[in-house]
């Protein structure tokens, strides 16, 4: 693989324009890791190894957030550097949107529904 | 890149660029489609997020354990991810200029895209077969939107591929067409993203509860 690095290396210095530019191995490397890091979620879940439904849930959401990093290091070729920092921006302002967007909702929701009135009350009330 | 406040000569400050020289073309391209990636990572949000609260009202209907085949998603997730790494392999071709095999490598990613909305059409298919419609459940309404709007973008993403190795075979690989490229690489990697979230979220997660 490292030879690939320095073929690909080699014909990337004269045009390096500021954007990250891609290698081989650098895409090989984000492939092989992508694969492993979709391979064990599916067979935690499909297998069942782990004793408790808490704690697959819980290692499956860390493998799906390695793996979203990777596929931003890898494939979008995401750096501090890039558009001199102006997609990192973007991107944390975005994240911070995300979260604030799926914690919200998902908090709010869970709050509203275990405050909703039981069924067989509401029947009672007619 | 930065607007920087240009104190004139009264001293009052100025809010543009007062000197603007003019930018080679397609020269912000690349900043403009991140961020239109950017907000359409918030429309997933959005659908995520409602599948999130929908996701267990299945309204005496079928749960994802009864409908999702996991099977199925790991062959459909592989697509997706051989689909990723062929057109980083049509990018390197690209960078080395040869058209011919950057043109057999944007087909072959094409092909993978094309399996993985077939596969996904059929897993559709069979669900409302067996009744289970957007109709049938908030837990339904919610998967088919989410589902159905990524797999939209890849179809959106393929029409866009075919569109390129249209330019390419016409034009070559000329300036234009490599910032083009650029852009649906930004766009097909992105929806591999998106994946990743709805093979987690939606049907695992969904199968373990």
């Amino acid at each position: 693989m490292s030879t690939n690095t320095h073929a690909a290396g080699a014909h990337d210095h004269h045009h390096d324009d500021g954007h990250a530019h891609s290698t081989f191995s650098g895409y090989m490397l984000g492939f092989v890791l992508s694969v492993v890091l979709t391979a064990i979620p599916f067979w935690l879940v499909m297998s069942g190894t782990l004793p408790s439904k808490q704690i697959t849930a819980l290692v499956i959401m860390a493998f799906a957030v390695v793996q979203i990093v990777v596929h931003m290091i890898y494939f979008l070729h995401m750096s501090p550097k890039s558009e001199n920092g102006w997609s990192m921006m973007a991107l944390i302002f975005t994240i911070v949107m995300v979260v604030i967007a799926l914690s919200g909702s998902l908090w709010v929701m869970n709050h509203l529904n275990s405050n909703m009135m039981p069924i067989h009350q509401m029947s009672g009330m007619k | 890149m930065t607007v920087a406040v240009n104190p004139t000569q009264t001293g009052e400050p100025l809010f543009y660029l007062a000197d603007e020289h003019p930018h080679p073309e397609g020269y912000s391209t690349s900043l403009g489609f991140w961020i239109y990636l950017m907000s359409d990572c918030l429309i997933f949000a959005i659908l995520f997020a409602t599948f999130g609260v929908l996701g267990a009202n299945y309204a005496a209907g079928p749960a994802p354990k009864d409908l999702f085949d996991l099977n199925l998603v790991a062959v459909n997730t592989s697509m997706l991810l051989l689909s990723s790494i062929t057109y980083g392999f049509a990018m390197l071709t690209m960078q080395q200029n040869k058209v011919a095999q950057t043109q057999i490598w944007l087909a072959i990613t094409g092909l993978f895209g094309l399996a993985f909305i077939g596969i996904e059409l059929t897993e559709f298919a069979h669900m409302i077969h067996e009744g289970a419609t957007p109709q049938r459940s908030a837990f339904l309404s919610a998967f088919f939107t989410l589902v159905g709007t990524h797999g939209l973008h890849v179809s959106c993403g393929l029409i866009w591929l075919v569109t390129l190795m249209v330019q390419v075979g016409k034009f070559g690989l000329i300036e234009a067409n490599r910032r083009r490229l650029m852009c649906l690489s930004m766009f097909w990697h992105f929806l591999d993203v998106v994946w990743i979230g709805v093979f987690t979220f939606v049907y695992l997660l969904g199968v373990l509860r």
